[in-house]
């Protein structure tokens, strides 16, 4: 992994002749037009893509923390659930529309995971999968214990999904374009940020502490940032998932969950953003398709998945990508 | 025959090209001391010898090539290499490292006798057993290296600078052990020595390596007299 | 007073069970500084080997032990084919393997015995003894006897035999190891093979009361990271301690902490394996290491 992270400088293109970044605008206007365009392509589809790009922005989450300071989180969906459950327990106790309480889900989630991401940066990387791993497996359980708040194991039923106002949508297609406007503008900070001096500060991290304390960078407060984005992501995305289930119980943020953004994020290949979608439609569609052979199927492919990337290709798709286009690309 | 043969010996650490093509014979029955200043690739023309760095060229140990082999398969054949660092198990018992020293032989009475010998010339090991390796000295270490080396009965020992961090004394009753052993029981011993004056006094042969290259080889007492070698090693 | 006693009990048969399988992570980490995550779904694999075994018709005692032998090749078979691959990689890529592997396992099990809980014997009778005026089931008693036998076997092993003690060498220094004539890439799949023995015996002794199916040691393994941490990763005297003190601590905490409740027991399992990681991180029992260069 520290291997693949190293191989791929952050997320700015390599190089930037006009030409090239003409044609990089032009790739990245093509992809906004399709995914605006995919509902009505891929008509009952939608709902499945909306979920997809639920777990892109969660992968997201993820993606800056591994590929930006090297360390690896094993539970993101305890924070998927804080985010989640902010967004439930205000829906249910408040009768507040889903759709506003994103942000805050947001925040809590972001608040908690860079209170989290103080210590836990103490942890070396084994260490903070362990910590990481045991809270995920831990979440249910205390979900269940704040029976008051959480509704318990029973969970609560909330308002399903529907378009504001006097908006004339089908309620999938206005999920899909609320998530995919959210999972757009959180992509484009996040490339914004990496660029900044926040993202070189991460960088700097990434590949050595001890350089980056004599660079001045205060290496506990970014680590800690980091994490608390991190979070965020993963709490909006946990929110998202609420909404658009129109309930919540400790069930909906199993280890499983964790694990399956996991994978989103290796197969994307942990370190770029460019590939993340296509992690997360695999790990929506995957278990649509496999479980036709057989319920467990998905479960098997995961793992073996999981396997064969960190064996073959730690860089995941977009090592892959990079690899198959690089005699293209690099004859302009 | 010679006992080892190393012929055009090439040796790397990634790119870092660290022999260029050495050439030495070391004689059944002989101490053979291996000179050089720092960096000149002593260490790792023994490492090449136990297949603890990657190289090339041609090594033979009693007549066959061991070049493609491993380090546990030359611990096999009978080459113990005591490593630059001495290579305690720190965690482990002294006798815990006695006994790892006896790990490729088979013959459980034959080892018993041997350590009884060998233990002779190591007394205050027998007090230390239970004590944990690390805890010791280095020189008491660099003691446990050697016993731990001869447990395994070798054909050919290696030895890295065992001088080094020990008291005068000590270094000599050191090799007092060394020659005796190759007196009495026909130890055959390639030493990599900073403290050439003992070396050359030990030793029956000798190299002396130059950035990757033997510059000099002969007997003990040519190489005394060699002048060149008396005003680098030896300081007079 | 006397049930505090019988809690006390209970507490140290569960606590065995973690002993057991945290003993099995130290294996692991000893040698290769890599947390099996999929140490858990494996010893559950073998408890399901026994399950079928024994649903075959074999009777108790030879099942548990040919499972125990099919749980050692299984073990060393997944080292060489999984884990050697990535022997040099950075030891985070080791862990994600083990995940994959986690779910890989957890994926197979499901499919091959279903989902479904299945109820599993017990080698011990369900009734209690009275010690003293003390209630003792005889099947705590049995688990703790088990797990007791398994480790004395286990510490006479590696502290008598030339294995063992390979197996300890090529723990602590690969390098002279090798120049001793260990071949240490298999001492790595042995160790892999005695933590698969260690966890089949973890997953046989919890599966009668927790009854088997494929999540079985989803918790538990938690409870076996914390032990391992608590006693330190390293430490195979501490993975024991810190299990049984595990055991005990969260039986007690079910039993006489109303406030905590038994949902908590996990959360308090993950209170304890942070503060220890945050103030203790070499364990409450391990030895500074003492190296000399
Ligand atoms: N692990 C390594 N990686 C890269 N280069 C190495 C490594 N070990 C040794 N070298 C290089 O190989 C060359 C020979 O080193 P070697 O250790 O054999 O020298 P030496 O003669 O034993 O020196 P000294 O007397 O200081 O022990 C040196 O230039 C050294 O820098
Ligand atoms: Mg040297």
């Amino acid at each position: 992994m520290a291997r693949a992270a190293r191989s791929t400088g952050g997320v700015a293109p390599p190089s930037s002749t006009p030409l090239r970044r003409a044609l990089s605008a032009g790739a990245v206007a093509c992809l906004v037009l399709l995914v605006l365009a995919l509902p009505v392509l891929l008509e009952t589809r939608t709902y499945e893509l909306a979920r997809a790009a639920e777990y892109a922005i969660a992968i997201l989450g993820l993606v800056v923390l591994v590929g930006f300071t090297g360390q690896i989180s094993l539970g993101h969906g305890a924070f998927m659930a804080i985010g989640g459950y902010t967004s439930g327990v205000l829906m249910f106790h408040t009768g507040v529309a889903g759709a506003l309480t994103i942000p805050l889900a947001g925040v809590v989630a972001g608040l908690i995971g860079f209170f989290f991401g103080f210590p836990a940066l103490r942890l070396s990387g084994v260490y903070l999968a362990l910590a990481t791993f045991a809270l995920a497996v831990a979440v249910p359980s205390i979900l269940k214990r704040f029976e008051g708040l959480t509704g318990g194991s029973g969970g609560l039923v909330l308002d399903v999904l529907a378009p504001p106002g006097r908006l004339h949508v089908r309620p999938e297609r206005w999920l899909y374009y609320l998530t995919v406007s959210i999972a757009l503008v959180l992509f484009a900070l996040t490339w914004l940020l990496l660029r900044g001096r926040a993202g070189r500060a991460l960088r700097a991290i990434r590949d050595g502490e001890v350089a980056a304390v004599s660079f001045g960078v205060n290496v506990a407060l970014y680590k800690a940032l980091a994490f608390g984005l991190s979070a965020a992501y993963a709490g909006v995305a946990g929110s998202l998932l609420v909404i658009d289930s129109g309930f919540v119980n400790p069930d909906t943020f199993p280890i499983e969950l964790s694990i399956r953004i996991l994978v989103g994020a290796v197969v994307a290949g942990l370190t770029t953003l460019g590939a993340i979608p296509l992690g997360a439609l695999f790990i929506e569609f995957l278990p649509i398709y496999s479980q036709q052979v057989s319920q467990q199927a998905p479960a098997v492919i995961y793992g073996a998945a999981l396997i064969l990337i960190m064996v073959l290709l730690p860089s995941g798709a977009a090592g892959l990508i990079r690899r198959l286009l690089s005699p293209v690309i690099g004859r302009l | 025959m010679a006992l080892l043969e190393l012929e055009g010996v090439e040796a790397r650490y990634g790119q870092v090209r660290a022999l260029h093509g050495i050439s030495l014979a070391v004689e059944e029955g002989q101490v053979v001391a291996l000179l050089g200043a720092n960096g000149a690739g002593k260490t790792t023309t023994l490492r090449a010898v136990s297949g603890t760095v990657r190289r090339t060229g041609e090594i033979r140990f009693e007549g066959r090539s061991i070049v493609r082999g491993s380090p546990e398969g030359a611990a096999r054949l009978g080459i113990a290499h005591v490593p630059e660092g001495r290579g305690t198990f720190a965690e482990l018992s002294v006798w815990d490292n006695l006994r790892m020293g006896a790990f490729v032989r088979r013959n459980r009475r034959a080892v018993s006798a041997d350590l009884e010998r060998i233990l002779v010339h190591f007394p205050w090991i027998e007090e230390r057993r239970g004590q944990q390796a690390g805890t010791l000295s280095g020189g008491e270490q660099q003691m446990l290296a050697l016993a731990r080396a001869l447990v395994a009965r070798p054909r050919l020992l290696l030895l890295d600078e065992p001088s080094l961090g020990l008291a005068p004394l000590v270094v000599r009753e050191f090799f007092g052990i060394v020659r005796m052993l190759n007196q009495e029981e026909g130890l055959t011993v390639l030493v990599v020595e900073q403290n050439a004056n003992i070396a050359l006094t030990v030793a029956d042969r000798a190299y002396v390596l130059e950035v990757g290259e033997i510059a000099v080889s002969g007997s003990a007492e040519e190489l005394r007299r060699n002048e060149s070698v008396r005003r680098s090693y030896l300081g007079y | 007073m006397t049930e505090f006693f019988q809690q006390i009990v209970s507490g140290l048969a569960s606590g065995g069970v973690y002993a057991s399988l945290a003993l099995a992570l130290v294996l692991i980490h000893r040698s290769t500084q890599v947390i099996n995550f999929a140490q858990g779904e494996m010893a559950t694999f073998a408890t399901y080997i026994a399950w079928t075994l024994i649903d075959r018709g074999m009777s108790y005692w030879p099942a548990f032990v040919l499972t125990l032998l099919v749980a050692f090749v299984g073990g060393v078979a997944v080292e060489r084919v999984v884990i050697r691959p990535v022997e040099r990689a950075p030891v985070l890529t080791v862990v994600m393997v083990t995940i994959g592997l986690l779910v890989l396992v957890n994926g197979a099990m499901a499919w091959l015995w279903s989902p479904e809980v299945k109820s599993f014997p017990s080698p011990f009778p369900s009734r209690a003894i009275d010690v003293g005026g003390v209630a003792i089931s005889l099947q705590d008693l049995g688990i703790l006897g088990m797990t007791l036998v398994t480790l004395t076997l286990l510490y006479l092993f590696f502290r008598f035999t030339k294995v063992g003690l390979a197996l300890r060498a090529a723990a602590v220094n690969p390098e002279s190891s090798r120049l001793a004539g260990v071949r240490v890439s298999w001492m790595l799949a042995l160790g892999w093979g005695l933590a698969a023995m260690l966890g089949a015996v973890s997953g046989m002794m919890i599966a009668p009361t927790s009854f088997l199916e494929p999540n079985m040691m989803q918790v538990i393994i938690i409870y076996a990271f914390a032990a391992a941490v608590l006693g330190g990763i390293n430490s195979p005297v501490g993975a024991v301690v810190g299990g049984l003190l595990l055991g005990v601590a969260l039986n007690l905490i079910g039993a006489y902490a109303e406030f905590l409740g038994p949902e908590l027991r996990l959360p308090v399992a993950l209170a304890i394996l942070l503060a220890v990681l945050l103030v203790r991180p070499a364990g409450l029992f391990e030895r500074a290491v003492v190296k000399r260069v």
